[in-house]
């Protein structure tokens, strides 16, 4: 088989920005990207408009009254949510439609489980804080429209407007694709061998599942 | 130390395992549709090839119009698009594809068990977070976003970590006019749309023991709105029975070869899980959810709740922000809810048994809305024409459809108007997800039909009383 390497991601390694509290508990993907948008390319020029696009316009396209439609919030690149940010449709698109908007980092207190993967795929950085931390970010947020955040992915830390400091868990693998940008096919290319050779053994012990 | 099913099937798919306890997991099936067609562009573009086309299905069902019969029914631009390039793909890849004119074709989650490409004791994944629907066969399914998607194709491979284990056992049995809907909404108010986070989740108990085919399918398929991608029950007489005889199940000495690996599948009595979870089956109603997330579910017997009522601010802003999307006042009774359009359908509920219970209730009793039926797949939709459903349905003033997602999803001209009110047997009651402004409520299919032939939510129970 021929096998190219695909486009590297851009490498996470420290980010700073306004931060744009998100109070929606329970934030689903249809919520983030609605499903009429799915079938549009991602290079489409009004992709941008397409993240939280029922909450953030009327049907006329004027805008609501939606904090990410707000100076100083709509320049943020780091979103503070609620539990279970991104639950369910498994769109990428949602991870696409941050993207658009150059969000980099999602913290937030949990995450679905397919788009928690989605973001680490397209190198967004999904950080899991608690409850607690998450509502102090998301006031201080709240009272100073513009307070930014930084996250520093080697040091697995938030500092957060106040500079108080949170340190976070991230899994070792995830940690390291997304500092080194790297694509996952690349790297499973690596382990082609040792595929052929389980596929092999997988075929000749369960010859009825093939 | 015990396994559970879940490490069984986990422990024979695993070709490779990091330091960190990342694992490169082998895939056996993988199943794709219609919405994945811009990644099928993207493999071409970067191109990748198919490492193992053999074990890779495709079939349209998203943008699908439940009017159409052949692609050239569809309407020209975005809806037509996916379903072509899916076509074309799986021709220049060589991979299973079954068509619109195919009488296989359907709802991927139908399909795959339908088909026999579902098999327990199998890794298979789709780009569909309601994969978890395969589990019911006693296998490890799960759903994957396009990256993973394109991954898979060009690899068979999915990089995993693990998941918790949780067992949820239901005791004793499932009354009456109660089903597996019913059941997994009673799990999901229970523990939340976030309680299965980080988990995969094992059905079992008597009621588990005694639901078809079709009601555990039901059961897996919302375990991702509980939190979880995967959901499983460990196969037993019935599932092999249903798998027997399938188009791709295994024949022969290599069928008997399968039937004995899945008598050892079932988790061990000291299998270890994380969590476990007991709820009263004989205590379960027929449920409806009433907000814009499935745990908000009452049994129809309840009152809509009163934020006021709860303690957590931010739940309580949650509900009120629920109610006032929904156009809901706090003690309402179910039955004062008028219904505009009632769906059955989705791969939640549009397998033969789902049909058959609506249609009992349809039977003799006219709609006063508007009514989808739609079919899991060709097959289903078949088999309810030779047992005459679609008859009961049509004289009952229902629509009876073409399979495919219709109005789970709304991608295929299938949708309610703004502010318009559904009883739906799909899986989602988000804002929007029927059309913009939709109001969703999501129930069985026999409660569907309920709603449908009183105009408002009805105790299913009660209604079949009175006959």
């Amino acid at each position: 088989m021929t096998l190219a390497r695909t486009d590297a991601l851009e490498p996470f390694t420290t980010f700073a920005s306004v931060a744009v509290p998100i109070d929606i508990p329970n934030c689903d993907t249809d919520q983030i990207i609605p499903a009429r948008f799915l079938r549009r390319a991602v290079d489409d020029p009004e992709y941008a408009k397409f993240l939280f696009h029922d909450l953030r316009f009327n049907a006329d396209g004027s805008e609501k009254d939606f904090v990410f439609n707000k100076e100083p919030y709509r320049h943020g690149r780091i979103f503070v949510a609620d539990v279970n940010w991104g639950c369910g449709s498994s769109r990428e698109n949602a991870v696409n439609a941050l993207d658009a908007n150059g969000v980099r980092c999602v913290i937030a207190p949990s995450f679905g489980d397919i788009h928690f993967s989605n973001c680490i795929k397209n190198g967004i950085l999904p950080v899991r804080l608690s409850s607690e931390a998450c509502e102090t970010l998301r006031r201080q947020l709240r009272d100073n429209p513009g307070a930014e955040i930084a996250v520093d992915l080697d040091s697995q830390s938030v500092t957060g407007p106040d500079q108080t400091n949170y340190s976070f868990e991230i899994d070792t693998f995830d940690k390291y694709r997304l500092m080194n940008g790297l694509d996952d096919i690349g790297l499973t290319m690596e382990f082609d061998d040792k595929i052929t050779d389980f596929a092999e053994r997988h075929r000749a012990k369960h010859g009825w599942a093939t | 130390m015990g396994k559970t099913v879940f490490e069984k099937i986990w422990d024979e798919h695993v070709i490779f395992e990091r330091e960190d306890g990342d694992v490169l997991l082998y895939v056996d099936r993988h199943l794709t549709h219609d919405l994945h067609f811009r990644s099928f562009n993207a493999m071409k573009a970067k191109g990748l090839s198919i490492r193992e086309p053999d074990k890779l299905f495709g079939v349209p069902d998203h943008s699908v119009p439940t009017t159409a019969k052949t692609i050239d029914d569809i309407p020209a631009g975005e809806m037509r698009e996916p379903v072509e390039v899916l076509a074309a793909f799986a021709e220049e890849m060589g991979f299973a594809h079954f068509g619109m004119t195919d009488d296989r074709h359907g709802i991927v989650h139908v399909v795959g068990p339908e088909q026999g490409i579902t098999l327990p004791g199998l890794t298979l994944v789709c780009g569909d977070s309601h994969t978890s629907t395969h589990g019911a066969l006693g296998c490890i399914s799960f759903g994957i976003g396009s990256t993973e998607v394109q991954h898979v194709m060009a690899t068979q491979t999915l990089w995993q970590r693990k998941p918790k284990m949780m067992r949820i056992n239901i005791t004793g049995r499932i009354g009456f006019g109660v089903s597996g809907k019913d059941v997994i909404l009673a799990i999901i108010r229970e523990i939340g749309t976030a309680g299965g986070t980080g988990y995969a989740i094992e059905y079992a108990g008597p009621a588990i023991d005694a639901l078809s085919m079709e009601g555990r399918m039901t059961i897996c398929n919302m375990t991702i709105e509980a939190g979880a991608r995967s959901g499983i029950i460990a196969p037993d007489e019935k599932t092999i029975e249903y798998c027997a005889g399938r188009p791709y199940a295994p024949k022969g000495e290599k069928w008997d070869e399968a039937v004995a690996y899945w008598r050892t599948l079932p988790s061990d009595p000291d299998a270890v899980f994380d969590k476990e979870i007991t709820l009263d089956g004989d205590a379960i109603a027929p449920m409806v959810t009433w907000g814009n997330s499935p745990q908000w579910a009452l049994p129809v017997t309840e009152r809509i709740p009163d934020p006021s009522n709860e303690a957590d601010p931010m739940v309580r802003a949650d509900m009120e922000a629920a109610l006032d999307y929904m156009d809901l006042k706090p003690g309402m009774a179910f039955s004062d809810i008028k219904v505009d359009t009632v769906f059955v359908g989705a791969c939640t509920n549009s397998r033969i048994e789902d049909l058959r219970a609506a249609a009992e209730v349809a039977k003799g009793r006219r709609a006063k809305v508007r009514t989808l039926i739609v079919p899991g797949s060709g097959l289903v939709k078949n088999q309810a024409e030779a047992e005459g459903l679609d008859k009961i349905f049509i004289e009952a003033g229902m629509e009876w459809r073409e399979p495919g997602c219709s109005m789970c999803i709304a991608l295929n001209g299938d949708m309610l108007a703004p502010g318009e009110r559904s009883a739906s047997t799909s899986n989602r009651n988000f804002r929007g997800r029927q059309g913009l402004g939709s109001r969703t409520h999501l129930v069985s299919p026999a409660m569907a039909a309920a709603a449908s032939v009183t105009g408002h939510f009805t105790d299913v129970r009660k209604l079949m009383e009175e006959k």
